[in-house]
């Protein structure tokens, strides 16, 4: 019992931490170098617990809070253990950030920012400790509303405050949708236990039926298509911490609870299950990347890229799904072992790239790419630290970004044959269309990096913009060592992913990865497929300082520094020549216009006979315009013509109980 | 790790770096003698890079450190991309690090690294081919995936050493999603290697520029370094078509004698790739740069089409 | 030997595919007219390899009318039309290009399923091919829908019978010479009947470009 008794301890922690901020509401000081250091810890403690719950046998606890003869069921298994890693992981780099982050403040008291965070914290790891349907929603519905409050932390701005309600109002369909699966799964034994799901045989009906909502409610909370548009905008309105929190964090627990219900609890079901998740997955990790090419703000462009990286994990979830549906569980094993190794990776680079945009942001005040440029020369070490998290976005080796992509491919490649032709002739399709959503977020993180750190700087206050604090730092090395290492070390993250691919598909990596040591990642034997990514950096090490060797060895070495070239004209100023160089626009502007079928592009031109020519384009998402608009209006109409029952006399609303209570007596006679 | 495999090992290395720009001066040579030309001597790729490394590397003011690194980082990519291709013999030890996947995204850092350095200086060039090279890539490294997929649905394997005694070992056949895979190939070498009718590596004019523009503000050794790079690249890509598509004479894991024929041959078919290359370059014309996301869509459909026929003619 | 033949119709038949989907991407018309005659050799060389291998001389007689009526009469009238009309270039088609592709990629995979249980069923050597050449006729059907032009929607035409030849060689090892007669005829005359309907849109439009045609609605609008 000590795991979960330890991870308790933990969550009390972090709610004792909650509790003691709102005392200090408006002391920055004590808020920044004591709490949130604390919390860090913590963090790191739940990480340590949950890295050894994750090789032990699974333990159960309850406790009796809430309602008399409903007493909260909390449980920690394998697939439990591995997502509480991810939270230690996210919440310790995180928290060491934010130490250094919320000097000042930011239109919410910092003790009362603390507070919803620490709160925010202890829901996400109830999420995940939930072993029944009702601790799980009531958690679920504290991990919303805080995270909520945390978005709107600027409340000033009617923008944020719009993103925020946004994101509330799907969040809530989500969760009722949420319900209602909980409430067929529970086939009317009143028992909502997940003890007792897991051993009830649904109606194959009702369990797809139950499949379906479980796939709507946690798609709303993870970004899939199409209730993903809550994502770009409420990432970028909270403070960038809380934006790293939610997309490295929250939205791997919609992932947990998506593999709770349909591999844990209902143990799988039809091919046709996985097909549903691997076209949502598709689909969103394909509108998430290309969007994301031509966003002009960072933080959007970063939760787009969130999009696209849960549409591939989701990917590897349905491929799973499918091969788990035919028997064959070593194929399952391997695309699920790359769907997992996926979460954790995104987390580590997705929040060092938020953390970096938030560095910037306290550095700058900008967020547009169009105003930033050349801060590698002012902020290095947010520069470099962010560089490797680009290059693992980009799905580069040696980093990890890149081990889970290879899985993902080799379990598309060893694919021998489905029974189905049809789907034997898909996966081709579906590697191809991965293979592009890769290379295409290889372009984003280009663009990301480049417009951002690289280049002249396009506004004048650049040169005065600052590098981050110590806690910044700390926090920054966190994420980008794990980066590295994890990289370096694929077979840690497979033995880490074992026990929870056996718990779920009744088959692992791990013998099949022991056999070749811990340099190799073979898993399929040495023969078929292997990558070392130590021989691999140590190759390209030695090949480059043999350059190094070859060039400064044999000839000289003399270096002189010039003005850049500018087409032999006379020297501009340098503000003017910044101006010369790609726009954020105009480095997407190649992606737009192949993908334009995808795009609602609207431009403004200039027309000759303006006074003042201006050229403006803006990018929206066609399914916000066709889908989520006319269903608002529709909506709205609706609640007018209701609306309409409000007539504002009295004697109209007594004339409303009058009849009702005339037809009560009818049918009560009948 | 056996000697014969650190022999060969180091034997390919070598050759890729002594051979490369050879090979780079053959093809230009069969191209100015179809195009009835005077041909440049077979070794001037040598004496540009000497030249190269004799001078003075001038670097803009506004350049970091990225800059100045990034060409010896391609470099290292584009050295063990060399290493780990089978070229004389399949017993390379450094195989495992990495397969055909590896390979891929090997290349993918080499192009992130050098797109990265040219969006450094903050010039219009910089930016204009870094853009344009991305745009390249994020077709061809695809299509060059699902090119090697289709060679590695037919072997059961990403291994490249394993894929290329696989294919050795076959009866001779003609399978057509293999044809299909080569043109696709054939295109994708076409667009990374910088070559008409994608790009032209002659060209002055910077607004058609792609690859020139990405190395406009090299200089000295650095711009010998990136030279010598594109010439690797180019050894590189035609010897993993050659290996895959024409694996005759390629020694194996437990015949290293074989190396001493197979180094001959190596030699044979590269020449008859150059000729070829400079072929197609002379016969095709260069394509607006709005045309090349077809011409790669076209190789990238090319290859799923030929994963779709091998499910339906073998599978 | 024998093998090496029977390998050598799956290669006719990925030869095929390829020039289906290089006519999709073109837009010089006078390359689709050379890639037709492609087509037409890869159809001739398919069914001289079938009846060596099957023994049947009817398709020796059907391969000699393919390489005279397909190879050489039908490219050589093409050119003469062209030369007459002087067209050059098609204009954008109502796809672009790379969607086109992508369609074609899912017709594709959709003729593959379509094809592999008749496959089964069929005693012909080239039953396998069978997916292919219905993917040629879908994919030639398309282009006749996405061109603007009059003339490649008449290549389009051409090729989806190429197709069928190609299909009908797989599934039943050739058809019998009187339909093999009828449908070469028929096609002979569909092609002559066309090109007199191009040269009438000419005079009246000025242009080969078929949305024009449109003008000729009985809506009670005046005609330009």
């Amino acid at each position: 019992m000590i795991h979960i008794d330890w991870i308790l301890l933990i969550a009390g922690g972090w709610l004792l931490l909650a509790t003691a901020s709102l005392l200090v509401l408006r002391a920055t000081r004590i808020v920044a170098r004591w709490i949130f250091p604390a919390g860090a810890a913590l963090g790191l403690g739940l990480l340590v617990v949950a890295l050894d719950a994750a090789f032990s046998p699974a333990e159960v606890a309850e406790l009796v809070i809430g309602l008399p003869g409903l007493p909260m069921h909390l449980r920690v298994d394998a697939l439990g253990a591995y997502f509480l890693v991810v939270i230690g992981v996210g919440v310790c780099g995180t928290s060491l950030f934010s130490a250094g982050y919320f000097r000042t403040e930011e239109g919410t008291a910092p003790g009362l920012l603390s507070f919803e965070y620490h709160v925010f914290l202890a829901a996400m790891t109830l999420v995940v400790l939930a072993d029944d349907a009702y601790t799980f929603m009531v958690m679920w519905e504290t991990m919303a509303v805080s995270s909520y409050l945390l978005v709107t932390a600027n409340h000033r701005l009617a923008s944020v405050r719009s993103a925020g309600y946004l994101y509330l109002l799907i969040a809530h369909i989500g969760a009722i949708a949420l319900l209602m699966c909980f409430g067929i799964l529970q086939d009317n034994t009143g028992d909502y236990r997940f003890s007792n799901l897991r051993s009830l045989r649904l109606d194959p009906a009702w369990s797809s039926v139950a499949f379906g909502l479980a796939v709507f409610g946690f798609g709303a909370k993870a970004g899939l298509v199409p209730l993903h548009v809550w994502l770009p905008e409420a990432h970028p309105a909270a403070p960038s911490p809380v934006s790293a929190l939610m997309s490295a964090v929250m939205l791997k627990t919609a992932i947990y609870g998506l593999l709770r219900v349909c591999l844990d609890i209902l143990q799988g079901g039809p091919w046709w299950w996985g097909m549903v998740l691997l076209a949502l997955g598709l689909a969103s990790a394909l509108l998430g990347v290309v969007f994301s090419t031509v966003q002009t703000e960072m933080k959007r462009l970063l939760a787009y890229s969130s999009i696209e990286n849960i549409g591939l994990i989701v990917t590897g979830i349905g491929l799973a799904l499918t091969f788990h549906a035919y028997g064959m569980t070593a194929l399952a094993a391997l695309a699920l072992s790359a769907a997992l190794v996926h979460v954790l990776a995104h987390t580590f680079y997705k929040s060092l790239l938020f953390l970096g945009t938030g560095a910037v942001l306290h550095a700058t005040g900008e967020r547009n790419l169009g105003k930033l440029g050349g801060l590698i020369r002012s902020m290095p070490w947010v520069a470099w630290l962010v560089l490797a998290g680009a290059l693992a976005g980009a799905g580069l080796p040696p980093f990890v970004g890149f081990i889970s992509e290879w899985l993902l491919l080799q379990s598309f490649l060893l694919t021998t044959i489905l029974p189905n032709s049809f789907l034997n002739m898909l996966i081709p399709l579906v590697a191809a269309a991965v293979a592009l959503v890769v290379a295409l977020a290889g372009y984003a993180m280009v663009k990301f990096f480049g417009v951002i750190f690289l280049g002249q700087p396009r506004e004048d206050k650049l040169l005065q913009a600052h590098d981050a604090g110590a806690w910044e730092r700390l926090g920054l090395l966190w994420f980008a060592g794990g980066v590295l290492v994890l990289g370096l070390m694929p077979t840690l993250l497979i033995e880490l992913v074992d026990p929870v691919t056996r718990r779920l598909v009744g088959a692992g990596l791990a013998p099949a990865v022991h056999a070749n040591g811990w340099l190799l990642l073979a898993p399929s034997g040495l023969e078929r497929a292997s990558y070392g990514p130590v021989a691999f950096l140590c190759g390209v090490g030695a090949a480059t300082l043999l350059g190094v060797f070859i060039a400064r060895g044999f000839f000289h070495g003399t270096l002189r520094r010039a003005a850049a070239w500018a087409c032999g004209m006379a020297p501009l100023p340098v503000r003017e020549q910044a101006r010369l160089q790609d726009s954020a626009e105009g480095f997407g502007q190649p992606i737009r216009q192949i993908f334009e079928t995808f795009f609602h592009v609207s431009r403004e031109l200039p027309a000759p006979s303006d006074a003042r020519p201006r050229y403006r384009v803006l990018i929206e998402d066609r399914i916000w315009l066709s889908a989520y608009l006319p269903i608002a209006r529709a909506v709205d109409a609706t609640a007018r013509l209701v609306g309409r029952l409000q007539q504002g006399r009295i004697s109209i609303y007594l004339l409303y109980s009058f009849l009702t209570l005339l037809v009560m007596l009818l049918l009560v006679r009948a | 790790m056996t000697l014969s495999g650190a022999v060969a090992q180091l034997l390919e290395i070598a050759l890729a770096l002594a051979g490369a720009p050879l090979l780079l001066g053959w093809v230009d040579q069969c191209r100015a003698r179809l195009q009835n030309r005077s041909a440049p001597p077979l070794v001037q790729p040598y004496r540009v890079l000497r030249k190269l490394f004799h001078k003075e590397s001038v670097v803009a003011d506004s350049a970091s450190p990225l800059f100045r690194i990034a060409p010896y980082a391609k470099f290292g990519c584009m050295t063990l991309a060399c290493a780990i291709i089978p070229t004389v013999s399949t017993d390379l030890p450094l195989a495992t690090a990495a397969d055909a996947i590896a390979l891929v995204g090997l290349f993918a850092l080499a192009r992130t690294f050098l797109a990265l350095a040219a969006m450094d200086v903050g010039t219009a060039f910089g930016g204009m081919g870094a853009r344009r090279d991305m745009l390249i890539g994020f077709l061809a490294e695809p299509a060059l995936l699902m090119t090697l997929f289709c060679v590695s649905l037919i072997t059961h394997s990403t291994s490249l050493a394993n894929m290329v005694e696989t294919m050795n070992r076959r009866p001779f056949g003609l399978e057509p999603s293999l044809a299909f895979a080569g043109i696709a190939f054939t295109i994708v070498s076409l667009a990374e290697n910088t070559r008409i009718p994608v790009d032209n590596p002659a060209t002055h004019l910077e607004l058609t520029m792609i690859h020139e523009a990405l190395v406009l503000e090299y200089s000295g050794r650095h711009l010998a370094m990136l030279e010598w790079a594109a010439a690797l690249k180019l050894f590189a890509y035609s010897c993993i078509g050659l290996a895959l598509f024409f694996p005759w004479g390629i020694a194996e894991i437990d015949s290293p004698l074989a190396m001493i024929t197979a180094l001959p041959v190596l030699v044979f078919k590269l020449a008859i790739g150059g000729v070829s290359l400079a072929l197609i370059e002379t016969i095709s014309a260069k394509m607006r740069i709005f045309r090349v996301p077809e011409f790669l869509a076209t190789a990238f459909l090319l290859a799923v089409i030929g994963l779709l026929v091998h499910q339906l003619l073998g599978a | 030997m024998r093998a090496l033949l029977e390998q050598s119709i799956n290669l006719y038949a990925a030869i095929l595919l390829i020039v289906s989907f290089a006519m999709i991407s073109q837009r010089r018309i006078l390359s689709l007219v050379h890639l037709y005659t492609a087509q037409g050799v890869t159809l001739v060389l398919a069914t001289l390899t079938v009846a060596g291998l099957t023994h049947q001389p009817d398709l020796y007689v059907s391969a000699a009318l393919t390489a005279v009526l397909k190879v050489i009469v039908i490219p050589l009238g093409l050119h003469r039309i062209i030369d007459r009309m002087n067209v050059r270039w098609d204009v954008e088609p109502l796809l672009n290009i790379p969607m086109t592709m992508l369609v074609g990629i899912v017709l594709v995979v959709f003729a593959f399923n379509l094809a592999m249980p008749i496959s089964q069923l069929s005693a012909s050597i080239a039953r396998a091919t069978l997916g292919i050449a219905l993917a040629c006729v879908l994919l030639s059907f398309m282009m006749m829908i996405v061109r603007a032009k009059a003339i490649p929607q008449v290549i389009g035409f051409l090729a989806m019978e190429n197709g069928l030849f190609f299909a009908a060689t797989a599934a039943t090892n050739g058809m019998p010479m009187i339909v093999e007669l009828g449908i070469a005829l028929d096609v002979l005359v569909g092609v002559l009947i066309l090109s007199v309907f191009m040269f009438q849109i000419r005079e009246q439009f000025d242009s080969l470009d078929i949305r024009h045609l449109e003008q000729l609605r009985d809506d009670g609008k005046d005609p330009l």
